[in-house]
This record gives C-alpha cells, structure tokens and sequence, in this order.
C-alpha cells in the first residue's frame, strides 16, 4: 500500500494539484516513524505508512493551511474527524487541503509492546493481526489487539467523513467497536471519594509538559491562557497539588463539545495519565443529555453546547444527578 | 566568600535579593524614569563597573535586568533609567519615593574602563534609552578625566522630549573639558534648533577620526546602521563596544535564558566587542 | 565487596529510610519515577529506565527560594532553608549519573547555586549497573559504561540479588549504616561476568556507537545554519516532555506565588522548546519552532561542549527517543546531520 500511497502523491505533486505532502517519514528504527512535510518527489521516497503511523495529522493543517498552495494530507478515519472539527472552527482551509483517506487496522503502540516485555527492541514486523518483534533478547510475537494505542479499543470504525479520495485498502464499512464508554461507566459507578482518589492519583505525576494540549486538534488557540503571563494561570510548574487538576479539568471543559475522541492526549502523555476519560465522560453525558453527537462528523451542524434549544437539560441536573 | 564588600565567609547566594529604597523619581522623559536607590540604613547596594546590570523584583509583580546608569564613582547610591514597556516597568513608574524593591547584583561583565580604554579618545553613541548604560562609562570617564583622550558623545532620540538625562547633558557634559556634544532628533520639532536625523547618519555626517574607540548603545536597528557607519569611515569592529539584551531571569549564567552560542549574555555579557558578536550565531 | 540478597533489600531500604530521606524509583500504577520510600511504595529497582530522570533529587521541578513579607511598608524576605542533613538516592542508572556531574557544571559553577550544592553535598548515590539495556540506550556514544557506575555506592545485579561496592567516604558511611543486611563475600567473578555481559548487551544496541563527527567544540558556524533543522523540526509540538524527561536539562524560570500574606519566589524547571521561553517587553530572538528545537540540540552537542572542555550535555539516556510524542529525539538530529553525511 505504501508504494502506492507514494506514486500517488508524486503524481499529484507534478501536475500541480499540490504543493506539499504531509505524511510520514520513516524513522531510525521501524517503530519511529515521524509527522513531516514532503516538497519533493525525491523526499517522497523516505515516506512510509505502517503501524506506528499513529501521528493524527490534522492539525498540523494549521500551519499548512496558512502556507502558499494546497497540502497534501494523508488522513486515517479517525483523523478526518479531527479535520472536519477544524474546519468547522474555521482553523483550517479547506481550499488549500488534498486529503486521501488511508485505511487503518489500529495502530501500534511502542510503549505497550514495551510493557509486553520487549526490551532490546531491533525489529518490528506486522504480519496480520500477528505482531513480530525480534529484540536482543530473543524475540516475541504479539497479538495486535494486545499491542494498539488505546484509542483504537474504541476505534469510530473505518468510515472516512472528509477526503477527495480514497486510497486503495480503506475498509469504509468497518463497524466502530463497541465499549467505548466501559471505563467512564466504572468511574461513575465509583463513590465520589474514591473517583477523587483515583483522578489525583492519576494527576500527580503529570510534569505539565503541556504534550496533551500541543497535540489535541481542539486546542488551537493561538494564545493559550495557560501561556499567558498577564495572568496568575501561567504557572509551569504545579505550585498545589490542585493546580494539576485545574489544568487538566479546565483543558477538558474547554474542548467539550469539540473533542472528536481522537485520543492524542493520552497517546502522547509521558505519564500514561489516561486524559481521554475526561474528555469522554463529556462525550457521555452530552450524549445523554442532549441525544448523541459525534464532533467532526460533518462541518456545519450546531454543536449542543453552543446551540440553545426548549429541550437543553436545566442546570439543576447536576444536582439531582448527585 | 562572598562577592560583594562585606568580607563575610559565608558563601553568596546571588538569587537573593537584597531590599533597597527608592529616595528618588526622576521623569526623563514621558516613558522613562530614573530611580535612586540605597539600602534602608542610607548605605549604597554594593560596588559596582559601568556597563553592568541589576535584577530589580517587586515581590508579585516581576523581577527583570536593568543597566546601572549611575557612576561606580558616585558613592552614595545607584541609579536606573527605566522606560515603561511591560508589566513590571508599568509598576515601578507608578512607585513613590519611600518604597521599597527587591535588588540583586550586580551582574554582567563591564566596559573595559581600566585597561583597554584608558588613555583612549573616546566616542559615544547612544539613542534612546540606550544612553543609560553609556551614562555610567561617560561619568565615570569625567570623574577620572586624566586617563583618558577626547571624549565625543553623539546621542538622538524620536524627539527631544525623549532625550533622557538632558539636564545632565547640557548643564555637565557639554562644560567638561575636551568633551563635545552632538544631540539629534529624528523629525523637525518646534523649538528646536540642533541636529535633526536619524543617529546612523549623522554619525556618518559628523566624520569623526578613525582612531577612537567607539561605544554603542541603543535599539538594535540603530546598532547594526551605526556599525556599517562606522566602518564606512574605516573603524575595525575591534574598535566598537556595544552591548546586547536578552531575556534573563537567573543574571548568573545559569537559567538557559540569555543563551547564544557558547555566550550566557546576562554572564559573559552585555557589553561585547562587535568582533566577538559576529562570533555568535545570529540569533540576538 | 558486599553482597545483599533481594529478600533483604527491603529491609535495607527500610532501615535507611528510618535515618534520612530515601529517594527511588517508585511505581504508580504501572510508571516508574523516582519518589521518597514510604510504607507502602512499591519500589521497582528493575525498570531500567523511570519517566523523569533522577535529577529533582539536587534540582527539583519546583523549590522555594525564599519568600517575602511586607509589613507597614517594610520588606522582609526570608530564604528557604537549604538541605542540612544526609539523604540517599538510591538505583540511579550509570548515564543519570554521569548527568549529575553535567548538571554540577552549570549550578557548581562560579557563582555557584547554594540550593542545589547543598543537596549535592548532603545526596548519597547508590547507582546500579544496566543488567537488560534497552535499545533506546545510547550512553556509549558518550563514553559511559552502563556496566561501571560513578557513584559513592556502586551495585551490580548478580545470582539472587545485589553486589555493593562503597566507591567514596559517603558510600563507606551508607554502608556502615546497613552493614546488618549485607554480607561480605568475594564476587570478583560474579561481577565481572555481569559486567562483561552488559558490555556485550550495549553494544548490540543500535545507537551504542554513534558517530559525533561535525558535533561538539567549535562546530557552532558549520552546524547553525545547516537546512537540515527545518525538516527534523517541522513536526515538533513545542511541548516540554523532551525537556522534563531529560537528566541534563537545566533551563529554568523564576515565578512569584501568592499565598496571600506574603509572596514565593519559587523557581522552576523551563524548556527552550516553550514559545514564551525568550519572550522579553521588548520582542522574541526566537520567533520559530525551528529555532527553539535548534537551540536545544546547539546546546546539548556544541554550546556546553565549547564551555565545558569537550563534555557533551547528552549522556544517552535515552528518555527523549522513548517519550518524544512524534518521534523526534537528538539521535535523529545527530544521525541526519554532522557524522552521517
């Protein structure tokens, strides 16, 4: 597929239609394959898409859209939501964007293959749903499901909601799994002691290096309040414990009803802080609330939180919901 | 041992600061301000070069890097010209005589006033605020005015409500012995009848010999424009001393801030000879 | 040579801990980072690499300097007590070692930082070799040996636990204190067969011999304005976690918190990948992510080389190249540009 995936974006780099490509280039090993821009047919060549390609590409159509001519982007299913919820933001232009969807079967997630006990690492090789790792070890095969970033457990299925083309190998049928909210489920069954106990656990290691919010599509403001040195927020160390959960939770409010659950944050986050349960408690309730809304499924409905009707639950729900 | 003149053994730690008092506000200009300051018993901060800096904090507002403006030869305190342009400068022009700051320092490496320069005609250039840290030098050349040649001081400023220490200027310099005065302003204004251009040009204009040494201090467009002057009239880069700004947070070398090349500006600078800048990457 | 059973290091542990603050990969929730023993902290000597180096030990994340009070017009200021008695950092890694001695160039230096020399005088190391390196594990680009730690004590996994070696007065002290858990023996030959095996082990990891060709003193010119920076720099988030899961990163800033009846003056760590890092009133001299990422890399391989008699400010650990979110690390920035080419 990769060769194909490259002819392809040679071809439309010489007739003109783009004047970049924003792919993968494959990296020092076969599990550190990098976001980056291609201007050239001969760059081209150091292209790759495999499993590691876990990158969302889509906000990097930020940058690209405000650069001269029309990006050529690769665009995985899950992606294209993130791409649709930037448009719909006016954050990128669609005009200067080339999107082929590419098909995924869940990506791979180095770290859980480390956790599976590989260490020494020298090759990885996918065959299927069987994932071969030789190490200096010795080496070890794995299961796919066994070894995917976790947003591919609650994968949206193999549909495409941007692209002008498909490349060759999307699954536009693939059903989304189902579970996705099995974890929020267990933490709202938990007593609220014990969730509290849970989430400042979870906090206290982060190092607030800020990779989920550089990362997440939805935050895209160009100055962000936590950057902001006219006021007290800009702090980048965690002065109070309550300040780790501030950060977290305010970043969570801010992106509700915009988060696509592309889960970057907690792919990126250092410290495995599971992020993405916050942003999908939110995806819950307002589900619940308002009927179930995906973001970034198309670019110009009302998202329920910024759309007012008879219907919108009354705030007192917090408190009768306890 | 400490660094400073209390001759205790104990060792400094050059992040804390020391409180000292405003006892004086001068308004240079409508952006910018000279402040006096002196430890609460009356006593001067501490020993100090012309050509380096001080750390200024006001407990909750901000701390940032000054140039002393004063001579180290004034006994009595030290002064900072300070222009309004942020947070905490906005601040400090709003303080009273009476207040105290937070001070630490002082910090940097200095003009080189007791070896290279001596016995050196002199040439300043300055625009702006930039004559702050040249002030310190210029005095401190005055005060000890056997050691060293000619002194010539081309200054300008955007008007001449904006030329700071003029007082000082007219009333000091201009009457000292073998010292000339050039001021500019950039635009015509009324009630002014001296030089007007921008300071690059007129450097060029006032064709001065080659065999000076020169400093340079001001914005760093009028730096570059003044350097390629210079040099035009046949000045070495070795000749030329300036000085760089970075942001600083530490003052000692340590924080990463200041950081270009294998250069911490707050510690290895600001003053440079600009030979010794094009060394640098060019990232300042 | 010492040697302690791995039934009875908890023990040990324990016993240090009872006389001085013990410092030690600590696991929660499956992450290892160094943390302080408690009770119940689940130690975990065997994961080789933590999150966060060891380096919050001399340099924590976020320390008072001293905090100020203002009183009827007068101000008072009041510096945080600087680190008075022993304490123990326990399991540090060859290369966090070697890291220390980098980070004591830039604070020991003159003026030195009295924060950071009173930990380093008070901070016993217990280092232990890399008995299973992994392959993000450059430290022999650099001259370390994963197989002979610098430290005071000096452990070495062998059969059902641990060699100890005390290297310095400090680590003969340590060992007086819980001489009860150890017991003397000769395991010259256990050692050296440890050792010989983590030598074979590293140099089988792919980037145990990198090339530094076109790095380190005096390559500031041919290095700056090399075109490659914009192509490794491109897909770079401007996010610290290179920078926080670095042993060597030494970038900090100095905040205020108000804690309502007085202010703290705290520092805390900073990254140059941070768009704010060089922000002054007056402009930015580093408006692009290019240049931030550039200086990063120019610092560690070429700045602190050329004012450091030649010591690079990378020691290979490798955290960078495991945690980087889009899979940017200096060994892609030292393999692309200078030996390779």
């Amino acid at each position: 597929m990769q060769e194909k995936l490259v002819s392809r974006a040679k071809e439309l780099l010489s007739d003109g239609t783009v004047v970049r490509v924003l792919g993968w280039r494959k990296g020092d090993t076969d599990f550190s394959a990098e976001p980056a821009f291609f201007e050239s047919a001969e760059s081209l060549d150091e292209f790759t898409y495999d499993g590691f390609c876990g990158a969302n590409l889509s906000k990097y159509m930020i940058k690209a859209s405000k650069e001269e001519g029309k990006t050529l982007v690769f665009l995985k299913p899950c992606d294209t939501y993130s791409f649709n919820q930037l448009i719909k933001e006016h954050r990128v232009d669609r005009e200067k964007t080339y999107i082929v969807g590419v098909g995924c079967d869940g990506k791979l997630d180095i770290e859980k293959i480390r956790e599976a006990g590989c260490k020494g690492i020298t090759a990885v090789t996918e065959d299927g749903d069987t994932i071969k790792v030789a190490t200096v070890y010795g080496d070890k095969e794995l299961k796919r499901e066994d070894v995917i970033l976790e947003r591919c457990k609650a994968c949206k299925g193999g549909k495409h909601v941007a692209y002008d083309e498909l490349a060759e190998g999307c699954d536009e049928e693939k059903p989304a799994k189902e579970g996705r909210f099995e974890l929020v489920e267990k933490l709202e069954a938990m007593a609220p002691e014990e969730r509290f106990a849970f989430w400042q656990n979870e906090l206290s290691r982060c190092i607030r290096c800020n990779a989920c919010r550089n990362v997440c599509p939805a935050c895209s403001c160009i100055k962000c309040v936590f950057d902001n040195d006219r006021y007290d927020t800009a702090q980048k160390a965690n002065t109070t414990t309550f300040e780790e959960q501030m950060f977290h939770i305010i970043r969570a409010f801010h992106v509700a009803g915009r988060c696509t659950d592309c889960g970057e944050c907690s792919r990126v986050c250092p410290q495995h802080i599971p992020l993405h349960l916050l942003n999908r408690k939110f995806i819950k309730d307002i589900d619940e609330f308002y009927g179930e809304y995906q973001a970034g499924e198309d670019t110009d409905s009302r998202a329920p939180l910024t759309n007012f009707t008879q219907e919108d639950v009354e705030p007192s729900i917090v408190k009768e919901r306890g | 041992m400490c660094n400073c003149s209390c001759g205790s053994e104990e060792k400094k730690n050059a992040l804390l600061p020391q409180v000292g008092i405003i006892t004086d506000i001068r308004r240079e200009t409508p952006d910018v301000k000279t402040f006096r300051i002196v430890r609460p018993d009356g006593t001067k901060l501490f020993e100090h070069m012309p050509g380096q800096c001080a750390m200024l904090c006001v407990p909750g507002v901000g701390e940032a890097l000054f140039s002393i403006t004063s001579s180290p030869t004034n006994k009595e305190y030290q002064e900072f010209s300070i222009k309004e342009c942020g947070t905490l400068t906005n601040y400090l022009h709003n303080m009273s005589v009476g207040d105290e700051i937070l001070v630490r320092g002082p910090y940097g490496n200095h003009f080189p006033v007791e070896t290279v320069l001596k016995g050196q005609d002199l040439l300043f250039i300055a625009g702006g605020i930039g004559l702050a840290p040249l002030r310190s030098v210029i005095n401190y050349v005055l005060d000890n005015r056997d050691n060293y040649g000619t002194v010539d001081i081309v200054y300008g400023s955007r008007s001449k409500d904006d030329l700071v220490q003029l007082k000082e200027i007219q009333e000091v310099w201009a009457k000292a012995k073998d010292v000339n005065v050039h001021l500019t302003i950039d635009r015509e204004q009324e009630g002014w009848d001296g030089h007007v251009g921008f300071v690059p040009n007129y450097v060029k204009e006032l064709n001065m010999s080659v065999d000076k040494t020169a400093l340079i201090c001001g914005p760093p467009i009028m730096i570059k424009f003044v350097l390629q002057g210079l040099q035009e009239l046949g000045y070495e880069k070795t000749q030329v001393y300036t000085t760089l700004e970075l942001r600083m947070k530490c003052g000692i070398g340590k924080c990463g801030r200041c950081n270009i090349g294998d250069k911490y500006v707050c510690k290895d600078g600001p003053v440079f000879r600009c030979d010794e800048i094009d060394e640098l990457p060019n990232e300042y | 040579m010492y040697q302690i059973s791995r039934e009875k290091m908890p023990e040990l542990l324990a016993a240090v801990a009872k006389e001085m603050d013990l410092f030690l990969p600590v696991q929660n929730n499956g992450i290892t980072n160094f943390g302080f023993w408690t009770e119940d902290a689940k130690v975990d000597l065997d994961t080789l690499k933590t999150v966060k180096s060891p380096k919050d030990a001399f340099f924590p994340q976020s320390e008072v300097l001293y905090s100020c009070y203002q009183k009827a017009n007068k101000t008072s200021i009041e510096p945080a007590a600087l680190k008075d008695a022993p304490f123990a950092i326990f399991g540090v890694r060859p290369c966090d070692v070697r890291a220390f001695d980098v980070l004591d160039r830039v604070f020991l230096s003159e003026p030195a930082d009295v924060y950071y020399a009173a930990r380093r005088e008070h901070g016993i190391v217990v280092s232990l070799a890399c008995h299973e390196p992994e392959d993000s594990c450059f430290c022999k680009t650099f001259g370390i040996d994963a197989a002979e730690p610098q430290a005071d004590v000096a452990m070495w996994q062998v059969a059902d636990g641990y060699a100890w070696e005390a290297k310095t007065e400090k680590g003969e002290k340590l060992t007086e204190l819980v001489k009860e858990y150890l017991t003397e023996q000769d395991l010259a030959k256990e050692v050296e067969a440890e050792k010989e095996a983590i030598r074979t082990l590293i140099d089988k990891m792919p980037n145990s011999n990198l090339s530094l060709e076109g790095w380190g003193v005096g390559k500031t010119k041919e290095r700056f304005d090399d075109p490659k920076w914009k192509e490794l720099s491109d897909a770079c988030l401007g996010c610290g976690t290179c920078t926080f899961s670095c042993p060597t990163c030494q970038c900090y800033d100095i905040k205020d918190f108000n804690t309502g009846n007085g202010v703290q003056r705290y520092r805390c760590w900073d990254s140059c990948m941070y768009s704010d890092f060089t922000m002054m009133a007056a402009g930015n001299n580093r408006t692009t992510q290019m240049q931030r990422f550039r200086q990063r890399f120019m610092h560690k391989l070429v700045y602190f080389p050329d004012n450091n008699d030649g010591m690079y400010s990378c020691v290979g650990c490798g955290r960078c190249v495991e945690k980087c979110p889009q899979s940017l690390n200096i060994v892609k920035v030292i393999k692309r540009m200078g030996g390779t080419k």
